[in-house]
């Protein structure tokens, strides 16, 4: 039974990893449904993030899970103003420029991390880094149970705001209808960095729950963000719930087959899908058409 | 309440509007006619705020709006109703009248709603329902409810009989009637002559992005040749 053991330790690690890699998934998926354009700053802010955990942790002590509770705010507020003073106004509603636009911001973040923290890899110590708990016959990881709970929680959260408040309204509204929703009197401009504001927000819980468990490096975030395009197709362009099962999808996918051909093979099983979605299905598990 | 003087605006290079002027005082109902092409939505876009004039004045109870964003004019209580219904299709009805009172009228969103069903029943019973699997008539029922609960001081409605039903045509110049009977100011631009003069009381045409003839809507109705010279009747 040992075999057994193996493979539902693999799903289950793949499911916390999934996770993780929903929860940047979201801020991408988001972004691209509600602005149309593929934020290709997102690795870089995510590994920004991860070093704002570092700095945290190394120059003033702070638990990740402590730092996620001011570095998830300041990310709202660097994202929020990052496309309502630099992406909206350089872009002058032109896509194409939009695009250009994130990529150049991705070039300056990871060169600026590179010139303050230089190319070596980092990682933290925190106590409960290697501690784990008994499920069954499964050793799980804390640091990586609290994060699978936590992103969960949070695209939850996300779905409920999307759902339930005006802003979350007026962001869907603007996704669909942008004409209507100015003539509501929805101001666009701000709907649209409050949107970047919420990816950017993502990013940085994500990087909270990564630390622990993970190391950093001025390329860290672009990995991550391969896979979190990956998901976003998958899913379906744009929708939530896609981006969640797709990320937790992708984590076992990931998980099983690094079982199967050796660790640092595992995201060939994802690359594999990836094709086989676009061949197949297009649109995602829960996209709709254009 | 709108006094619009010599405005020229347009898209880019291309001016569509070549100085019009008209004003709409409150209580009234005026009819902006026209055939396809002459301005009319170029018009209703403007005094919105979606495009800037590249001359001339808006002013809407006695403030200026030229310049000033959809929000603010949405704030001022000046309501576009748009041409093509621009409601929002992956929400439900309930969640698009609601939105109607995002920048306006907040506070009394419950009580405003309540209207909105009364004076449209049929989106009580459909209020869960996802706004783009309404009929076309339902859809126009819905944008002009969403542009109440704003509780607006003027409703422009753009074009709200276009692909309707006749009998539904019927019915949605009773609805406006009924709207403006409560003293709204409404801004009726149409490209259905007959019906909008017989609710109006006043009437404009626009030919090539000028105002042609204005005047009371009996007038221009009794006039045949009017009709026929400008509107093909």
């Amino acid at each position: 039974m040992l075999k057994l053991d193996i493979l539902l330790s693999a799903v289950a690690n793949g499911l916390m990893t999934g996770a993780v890699y929903a929860l940047i998934a979201l801020g991408l998926t988001l972004v691209y449904g509600v602005l149309h354009i593929i934020n290709f700053a997102n690795g870089a802010m995510l590994t920004t993030a991860m070093y704002g955990v570092l700095l945290a942790h190394s120059v003033a002590g702070i638990d990740p899970y402590v730092a996620v509770f001011f570095l998830t705010p300041l990310f709202f507020a660097f994202g929020y103003a990052i496309q309502r003073w630099v992406i909206g106004p350089a872009s002058h509603g032109d896509d194409n420029n939009i695009l250009l636009v994130t990529l150049g911001l991705a070039i300056i973040l990871e060169n600026a991390l590179l010139a303050i923290f230089h190319s070596d890899t980092r990682s933290i110590d925190v106590p409960y880094g290697f501690s784990v708990i008994e499920v069954g016959t499964l050793l799980l990881s804390v640091p990586r149970l609290i994060a699978f709970a936590a992103a969960l929680a949070v695209a939850l959260l996300l779905a409920l705001v999307l759902t339930g408040t005006d802003t979350g309204k007026a962001i869907r509204a603007v996704a669909k209808e942008k004409t209507g929703a100015m003539l509501a009197g929805i101001d666009v401009e701000h709907i649209y960095a409050v949107t970047f504001g919420i990816g950017a927000a993502c990013l940085a819980i994500a990087a909270c729950l990564l630390m622990p468990t993970f190391v950093v490096n001025p390329r860290t975030g672009n990995a991550f963000v391969l896979v979190a395009f990956t998901i976003v197709v998958l899913g379906g362009m744009g929708s939530i719930a896609g981006a969640l099962v797709g990320g937790l999808i992708i984590g076992v996918v990931e998980s099983l087959s690094g079982l199967a051909f050796g660790e640092s093979l595992g995201q060939i099983g994802i690359f594999l899908l990836f094709i086989v979605v676009l061949l197949v299905r297009p649109t995602g598990l829960f996209g709709a058409k254009a | 309440m709108l006094e619009v003087h010599d405005l020229r605006s347009g898209y880019g290079e291309v001016q569509v509007l070549r100085g019009i002027s008209l004003d709409v005082d409150s209580g009234e109902i005026v009819t902006v006619l026209g055939a396809n092409g002459v301005g009319k939505t170029t018009l209703n876009n403007t005094l919105s705020g979606l495009i800037h004039p590249t001359s001339g004045s808006i002013r809407f109870d006695g403030a200026s709006l030229v310049g000033t964003p959809p929000s603010a004019v949405v704030a001022a209580g000046l309501i576009h109703v748009p041409e093509g219904r621009k409601i929002f299709p992956n929400m439900s009805v309930r969640d698009n009248l609601e939105l109607g009172s995002y920048r306006r009228a907040k506070a009394r969103r419950s009580a405003n709603l309540e209207r909105a069903f009364a004076i449209f029943p049929r989106l009580r019973d459909r209020s869960r329902q996802l706004a783009g699997t309404l009929s076309g008539g339902e859809q126009q029922m819905l944008a002009i409810g969403r542009g109440l609960m704003a509780e607006p001081r003027l409703l422009i409605l753009d074009e709200p009989s276009l692909g309707l039903s006749p009998l539904l045509v019927e019915e949605m110049f009773q609805l406006i009637t009924r709207i403006a009977s409560d003293g709204l100011a409404v801004m009726l631009v149409e490209q259905n002559v007959v019906q909008s003069l017989d609710i109006a009381h006043r009437a404009y045409v626009i030919e090539n992005g000028m105002i042609t003839i204005a005047g009371a809507a009996a007038d221009l109705k009794s006039d045949r040749r009017l009709m026929e010279t400008y509107l093909g009747l």
